[in-house]
C-alpha cells in the first residue's frame, strides 16, 4: 500500500479534472501526479531521509506531500508558527531531509546542518510542468508516510507516526471513490501541519473534489474565497466556524449558497456556534467529526440528520446530540473503558478507546501505545449513551479530583453553556488547600447579556452536584484558544490560580 | 488455494485489472478473474491465456466488490475486461454506502 495509490486512481479516474486550486493557480490530477514524480526524482537525488515543508498551504503541500510517497520518505509537516530556534531543534530529528520553506523563511534556515533547504517557488519552478515518469514506488504498507509533531505543551514535541496502511485504510474506509460531482469544491483552511489538513488532501482527491486552497485563515478571506471558488465543501475548526459565523452576522447577505456540507472537528464546538451556523444556513449540511493525530483523523461522525433531528426534539436526550461526537466509522469500533481497563456500558463515564486499521497510536522512538489487541487508549474522557453516541468529556488530565471526587470540566462546561447568556467557557482545577483541587470557571458572556456571579452558580448548583458549582468563577473577553482551535486549558488553569496575571 | 490479507494486491493474469483486498475470510479463498486465477500484483501472468466468455462483464475502477456473505471484500484499483468471483462464484457490486464528508 502507498498514497501513491489514491492518486494514480484520480489520474485514471478522472486525470483531467482540477485537482487543487491555489490562488490563480491550479493543477490537473495529471498534472499534480508529473508534478510529484519530478518532486520525487529531487528527494531521491538529495539523499534525504525525510521530507520536511514549512509553509502555509500551496500547491506544493500536496505534491510534496505524494512526492514523499513517491519516493518512500517520510512527509513532515512542520509548524510554520515556530521560530527558527524550534525549527532548528526538529530539523536536526528528521536530518539529513529536503525542507521547501516560506520565502520569507528560507534565507535564515539555509544553514542548517543536515538539511537542503530550497525555497517554495524554487521548488515548484522546478517540478512544474516537467515530463511524466514511469510510476514506480514502494508497495511497503508498513513505511512511515507522515510525521507529525505534537505541540509540545508538556515537554520536547513527539513525532506522531501515521503509516502509508493507516492513511490509505482510513480513507478506504470513509470515502467512496470518484463519488464528487464535477461542480464540487472543498476548501481548505486547516494548516498541513494538521492532521486534517493532510486528511483532507487525500479524501478530497480520492472522492474527486476539487481541493481550493487558503493559504492562512481569516473569516473575511475565508467567505470571500467561499463565494468566489463556488465552495461546496468546507472542514473549519470551532475557533473559524464562530469567526466566520460573527463575520456574516455583520454582513447584510449572511448566505453562503453553493455551500453544501461543512464539518467541523479538532476541538469543543461551542453549542451555541453551531446554533447560529445551523440557523444562518439551514440548507447546509453539518457534520462534526472527531479524531485524533494518532487516529489518522476521523474515527466517529455526527452526520446531518443528527444535526437536524437533534435541533429540532424537545427531548432532552436526543436534543443534547448536538453537543455528541456522533457515532463511529464503520471501520473503526469505539468502547470506554474504567480506570481497571474493564469495558463500560452505556452512559458510564471512562476512557475512549478506538481500534481499527486506521489507528496507529505511535510515535517517533517509543514503542507503540497500542495494547496487547490492538486498542488504542486515547486520553480523551468520555461515554456512549444508549444509542451508540458517543460524548467526550475532555482530557482525562484535565479532570479535576475534589476532596477524593473525579469531575470532569465538559459536564460542568455543557451545564454553563446552557446558561442563557454564556458563549463560552472554560472550567478547570485550581488547588485548594482543603479539597486538593476546587472548581474554577473562565466565562465569556454573550453579546448584550448579563450574569453574575451567584446567578452561575446557582445555574450549576440547581442542575449538578453541589461539590461541581463554580468556586471562583471569572469573567473574560474571550479564551485563549490555538490557531486550529484547542483551548488552551493550561493557561486558563495558570490565571485562575493567580500564577498568571 | 491462498489465505488471503487484507491490503494485498492481486491482479488478473488476463486483463487489466488489479484489486486490493479489503476484507477477507478467515479461510482460504481462491479468487479469479477473467475465469483464470488472479496472481500477485508484482507476479508476470502466465503467457497464452486469455478471458473466459463467462467472465468478460469487466470491473469498473473504485468499486467493491464482494461475495455473497460479504467476508471476502475486494477493491478494484485497476479496471479490466475481465469479471471477478471466489470459488467460481461471480463477486458482486457493493452497493455504496456514503459517510457524510468528514475532512
Amino acid at each position: 500500500m502507498n498514497l501513491m495509490m489514491l492518486l494514480e486512481m484520480a489520474v485514471s479516474g478522472f486525470g483531467d479534472r482540477v485537482a487543487v486550486r491555489s490562488g490563480a493557480e491550479q493543477l490537473t490530477y495529471q498534472q499534480l501526479f508529473d508534478a510529484a514524480g519530478a518532486a520525487a526524482a529531487e528527494l531521491e537525488a538529495s539523499r534525504c531521509e525525510n521530507a520536511a515543508l514549512l509553509d502555509v498551504n500551496s500547491l506544493a503541500v500536496p505534491i510534496g506531500l505524494f512526492a514523499s510517497a513517491w519516493a518512500g520518505r517520510p512527509f513532515v509537516p512542520l509548524n510554520y508558527r515556530l521560530a527558527d530556534a524550534e525549527i532548528e531543534a526538529l530539523a536536526a530529528r528528521i536530518a539529513p531531509s529536503f525542507l521547501v520553506a516560506a520565502p520569507e523563511r528560507a534565507g535564515a534556515l539555509a544553514e542548517l546542518p543536515g538539511t537542503t533547504v530550497v525555497a517554495r517557488e524554487t521548488f515548484l519552478r522546478r517540478v512544474l510542468g516537467a515530463p511524466g515518469r514511469e510510476p514506480s514506488w514502494p508497495m511497503d504498507a508498513d513505511a512511515i508516510a507522515i510525521l507529525l509533531f505534537t505541540s509540545g505543551t508538556t515537554g520536547a514535541p513527539k513525532a506522531a507516526v501515521i503509516r502509508h496502511k493507516h492513511l490509505v485504510s482510513y480513507i478506504f474506509g470513509s470515502v467512496e471513490f470518484g463519488a464528487a460531482g464535477e461542480d464540487e469544491a472543498a476548501l481548505v483552511s486547516v494548516p498541513p501541519y494538521h492532521i486534517a489538513g493532510m486528511a483532507a488532501i487525500t479524501s478530497s482527491i480520492y472522492a474527486g473534489r476539487r481541493i481550493v486552497q487558503l493559504p492562512g485563515f481569516s473569516a473575511e478571506a475565508w467567505i470571500e474565497t467561499a463565494r468566489r471558488e463556488r465552495i461546496t465543501h468546507a472542514f473549519v475548526v470551532p475557533t473559524m466556524l464562530g469567526r466566520i459565523v460573527d463575520a456574516l452576522a455583520a454582513q447584510s447577505d449572511t448566505g453562503l449558497p453553493h455551500l453544501r456540507a461543512l464539518s467541523y472537528g479538532g476541538g469543543k464546538m461551542p453549542l451555541p456556534v453551531i446554533e447560529r451556523a445551523m440557523e444562518l444556513w439551514p440548507s447546509t449540511d453539518f457534520t462534526n467529526a472527531y479524531g485524533l493525530t494518532e487516529t489518522s483523523s476521523t474515527i466517529a461522525v455526527l452526520g446531518p440528520e443528527d444535526h437536524r433531528a437533534a435541533a429540532a426534539s424537545d427531548d432532552p436526550a436526543i436534543r443534547r446530540r448536538l453537543t455528541s461526537v456522533g457515532r463511529p466509522l464503520p471501520s473503526v469500533e469505539v468502547e470506554i473503558r474504567g480506570p481497571a481497563g474493564g469495558r463500560l456500558g452505556p452512559d458510564r463515564h471512562g476512557e475512549v478507546c478506538v481500534r481499527g486499521e486506521q489507528v496507529s497510536g505511535e510515535y517517533l522512538g517509543t514503542k507503540s501505545t497500542l495494547d496487547r489487541e490492538g486498542w488504542f487508549p486515547t486520553r480523551d474522557g468520555g461515554f456512549v449513551d444508549a444509542d451508540g453516541y458517543l460524548f467526550l468529556d475532555g482530557r482525562i488530565d484535565d479532570v479535576i479530583v475534589r476532596g477524593g471526587e473525579n469531575m470532569s470540566p465538559g459536564e460542568i462546561e455543557d451545564v454553563l453553556l446552557e446558561h442563557e447568556a454564556v458563549a463560552d467557557c472554560a472550567v478547570v482545577g485550581i488547588p485548594d488547600e482543603q479539597w486538593g483541587e476546587a472548581v474554577a470557571a473562565a466565562i465569556v458572556l454573550g453579546p448584550g447579556r448579563y450574569a453574575t456571579v451567584e446567578d452561575l452558580q446557582q445555574w450549576v448548583r440547581d442542575r449538578l452536584r453541589s461539590s461541581r458549582t463554580p468556586q471562583r468563577i471569572e469573567f473574560r473577553d474571550e479564551l485563549p484558544y490555538n490557531e486550529t482551535g484547542k483551548l488552551l486549558r493550561r493557561r486558563v488553569k495558570a490565571e485562575l490560580s493567580g500564577e498568571i496575571p | 488455494m491462498a489465505r488471503l490479507k487484507t491490503g494485498t494486491r492481486l491482479k488478473s493474469a488476463v486483463c487489466n485489472t488489479q484489486v486490493m483486498v479489503v476484507a477477507a475470510p478467515d479461510a482460504d479463498v481462491d479468487c479469479s478473474c477473467g475465469g483464470h486465477p488472479m496472481i500477485d500484483a508484482a507476479a508476470t501472468a502466465p503467457e497464452g491465456l486469455s478471458i473466459s466468455p463467462e467472465a468478460a462483464k469487466g470491473t469498473m475502477l473504485g468499486k467493491r466488490y464482494v461475495d455473497a456473505d460479504g467476508k471476502l471484500e475486494l477493491l478494484c484499483i485497476k479496471a479490466g475486461a475481465g469479471s471477478l468471483a471466489a470459488g467460481g462464484v461471480a463477486l458482486v457490486l457493493k452497493e455504496a454506502k456514503p459517510l457524510p464528508s468528514s475532512d
